[in-house]
């Protein structure tokens, strides 16, 4: 019986940005950061009244409905973390059902997580895809409302646990994505793990606030440079 | 309807045909100036209504529609007729199966299946035979047959198992982009490897090529020797369908007068004997009168056998025919869209299949004695009905729920069933995303899979391949079914109507299906 209860604030059935394969992601409710570019601002607050109390059974059944077609699971947000008793009960019980035993378990995180909570997530988490919004603190603390500390240190104790699957750049011209800036991210990544995974998300203004949803976006030739950059920095699994 | 002297003159006058094209219809002109084969009054009239419908195969079938020769016996023992000695190496494989093509009818004029070409030149591909040498053999016989057969329904299937052949092929398949030939793999569940559906996959991205298909259902209900011809048509290697004549089943519900339970218990099995019987009439006149098998070098020689053969009984239009009973039972749900439509939908294919399992026909020895049923993907005159179980283009539900709804009718038809998924570009960049879902359609049963995405250059129209940018080109296409659309080239009317058809194409493709 499940004793953990959890507020999600949406599902999908089949995702195909959130890990390896078709998977279904789950989105919780709740964020320890306030990005000025977040696109999903209504599941940054902990309680809202559009989520959803559900259960580990409540998961497992919108799984099962799934299940021929995904390869796994992703647990995303929000901050899925914020919410890590109930992702160690829902992983542990994947796991070890043998009906859900061969299903991989994804976790899409802001970073912004104690290490004691990876220790208790990583037994049971197959890989962590996380966002790296700046390596500069000052503009980290800018763009998200937080110190960038705790991200990097997820990010070298994910890589060094073999669990970072791959990290994210949220790119926004002009905020985060000068050649300089590139470049730098770019060989701190790979101080990290020279064959580490990136992949640019770039910014959308679609469902954001003010003032981000004033923001250019990128077109085509600032992407094309962006991925430029990175691959001359020596990133060479660039999605 | 008999052809009119005037619709001779006109084809003969018609500048947008090639000769080969001319020659096609003036031959079903020809066809066409004698009687249908004889039917009672109550099927001719249901031809009439269009309720049942012969695909417009012509009036005196003297071929069969879909032929599946044996080729791998033909390259081992050679050909009398064609005196050919058996191939002893790659170069006389190659020649001998486009000798052997250019030899082979069907309903279209051009062959429908061109063998399961990697495990035919597989034996002929020893060590000494160079990747770059079985690339630049394969690339001149690739474009041959492009060139020589062109004609989208002309078929390749590919074997579960990866090799170096089916990988030369997928390669020139990106590299040619050619319309011909349109392709099947055939996925096994444990065989076929990951490594070898992504490179299907990544083709698919370049061209639309190929389909999936499911090894382990079709073995099921086919045997060992099949494989899907034309588009989305599985039948027998060795063997093939005689005729394909379909039921409207929107159609068959509009003739009806009465309550749903009415229409299962008394029309849909009356129409469903109709179709019986206009099938047995077009097959008795091919065997019986036009003795084609007792004529044919194919048949002569084993390549094909009659006991092999049967012919394959068409749906379409389920849509419509579940929304309007829907509608007389006063509910408002719609197929793909709520749990008793559907329910509904399976009602009715679960009941055909039934009615055709027990429904007799002659010469049809390659299912014991019956019809295969099949899913009928709609021919270019077919306005305002959908394609067999599709569900509407435009309303389509969620992925995962459209995988669900369709998967069900699938285990119904042997010879094949058409579903198309559209894929936006975000499947360009996770790939293993696609082979999660087709293994996942398989293991729930389903048996053809089809995807589109919506940004190549071609666009699939009922189950083949045209490129837009030959669309664009008309008149003087090249391909027979660029210009005629689907159907066109089995109709030996091609008229006007057809070649606006064509027209509708460029300005609404998909709507247009
Ligand atoms: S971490 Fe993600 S969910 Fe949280 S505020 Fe930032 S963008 Fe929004």
């Amino acid at each position: 019986m499940s004793h953990h209860q959890s507020l999600v604030s949406d599902f999908l059935p089949f995702t195909w940005v959130d890990g390896p394969g078709n998977r279904l992601v789950i989105f919780f409710q709740g964020c320890n950061f306030d990005c000025l570019a977040c696109h999903n601002p209504q599941t940054i607050p902990l309680q809202s009244v559009a989520a959803h109390t559900w259960t580990v059974e409540d998961v497992l059944q919108r799984v099962r409905t799934s299940m021929p077609f995904i390869r796994g699971i992703t647990v995303s947000g929000g901050e899925a973390t914020l919410q890590w008793p109930f992702l160690v009960e829902l992983f542990t019980r994947i796991k070890q059902d043998e009906e859900f035993a061969h299903l991989t378990t994804f976790i899409d995180s802001n970073g912004h997580v104690e290490p004691a909570v990876w220790e208790a997530l990583l037994p049971v988490t197959d890989g962590v895809m996380l966002d790296l919004k700046a390596v500069d603190g000052t503009l980290h603390t800018e763009l998200t409302g937080h110190s960038n500390a705790l991200v990097l240190d997820s990010i070298r104790y994910l890589a060094a646990a073999g669990k970072l699957y791959e990290t994210r750049l949220m790119l926004a011209p002009d905020r985060n994505d000068s050649d300089e800036q590139l470049r730098t991210t770019a060989q701190w990544l790979l101080g990290v793990d020279p064959l580490m995974r990136v992949k640019i998300n770039h910014f959308h203004a679609h469902g954001t606030r003010s003032p981000a949803s004033n923001w250019a976006e990128a077109d085509e030739a600032r992407r094309q440079r962006n991925r430029q950059v990175l691959l001359e920095a020596g990133v060479q699994y660039l999605c | 309807m008999r052809t009119r002297p005037e619709e001779v003159l006109a084809a003969i006058r018609e500048q947008k045909y090639t000769y080969r094209q001319k020659l096609q219809v003036l031959a079903g002109l020809a066809e066409n100036l004698l009687d249908e084969p004889a039917l009672g009054p109550e099927a001719a009239a249901a031809l009439e209504a269009r309720i049942i419908c012969d695909m417009y195969e012509g009036h005196a079938p003297y071929r069969a529609r879909y032929i599946l020769p044996d080729y791998a016996l033909a390259l081992r023992k050679g050909s009398d007729f064609l005196e050919l000695p058996p191939a002893t190496d790659l170069d006389e494989a190659l020649a001998h199966l486009l000798i052997m093509y250019s030899n082979v009818p069907s309903i279209t004029g051009f062959p429908v299946y061109f063998g399961d070409l990697d495990s035919l030149l597989l034996p002929y591909v020893g060590p000494a035979i160079d990747d770059e040498t079985l690339h630049r053999k394969l690339r001149l016989f690739w474009i041959s047959l492009d060139r020589m057969f062109p004609d989208a329904f002309a078929h390749t299937n590919l074997s579960p198992v990866y090799n170096r052949v089916a990988r030369t092929i997928l390669q020139l398949e990106r590299e040619l982009l050619q319309v011909v030939p349109n392709i099947s793999l055939k996925v096994h569940p444990t065989l076929t490897s990951d490594e070898y559906l992504l490179d299907a996959i990544n083709t698919v991205f370049a061209n639309g090529k190929p389909h999936f298909i499911n090894d382990d259902l079709m073995q099921h209900d086919l045997g060992e020797h099949y494989a899907a011809v034309s588009c989305y048509n599985s039948l027998k290697v060795g063997g093939g369908s005689h005729t394909l004549s379909r039921l409207n089943l929107k159609q068959s519900v509009l003739a009806h007068h009465g309550d749903v339970d009415a229409w299962f218990a008394s029309t849909l099995p009356h129409h469903v004997e109709l179709t019986g019987e206009l099938m047995a009439s077009r097959i008795r006149f091919l065997v019986e009168e036009s003795h084609f098998f007792d004529s044919s070098w194919l048949a002569r020689e084993g390549l094909i056998s009659l006991d092999r053969f049967s012919a394959m009984f068409g749906i379409f239009g389920l849509a419509e025919a579940v929304n309007l009973l829907m509608e007389r039972s006063g509910r408002s749900g719609t197929y793909g869209h709520d749990e008793e439509a559907d329910a509904l939908s399976y009602r009715i294919t679960s009941s055909i299949a039934q009615l055709v399992a027990e429904l007799p026909l002659p010469y049809c020895a390659g299912n014991n004695g019956h019809a295969f049923l099949h899913s009928q993907s709609g021919i270019d005159l077919d306005l305002d009905v959908t394609a067999g179980t599709r569900i509407p283009i435009g309303s389509e539900p969620p992925l995962l729920r459209h995988l669900q709804t369709v998967s069900r009718h699938h285990r119904f038809f042997q010879s094949g069933v058409s579903d198309i998924l559209h894929f936006d570009d975000m499947a360009v960049r996770n790939p293993e995303a696609i082979v999660d879902i087709i293994r996942g359609a398989f293991a729930s049963q389903m048996r053809d899979f089809t995807f589109n995405l919506n940004s190549n250059d071609f666009i699939r129209i009922t189950g083949y391949m045209v490129r837009k940018s030959d669309l664009a080109k008309l008149p003087a296409a090249r391909h027979s079914s660029t210009f005629l659309g689907a159907g066109s080239v089995e109709n030996s009317h091609v008229t006007d109507r057809a070649l606006k058809r064509v027209v509708s194409h460029e300005s609404s493709p998909v709507a247009g299906l």
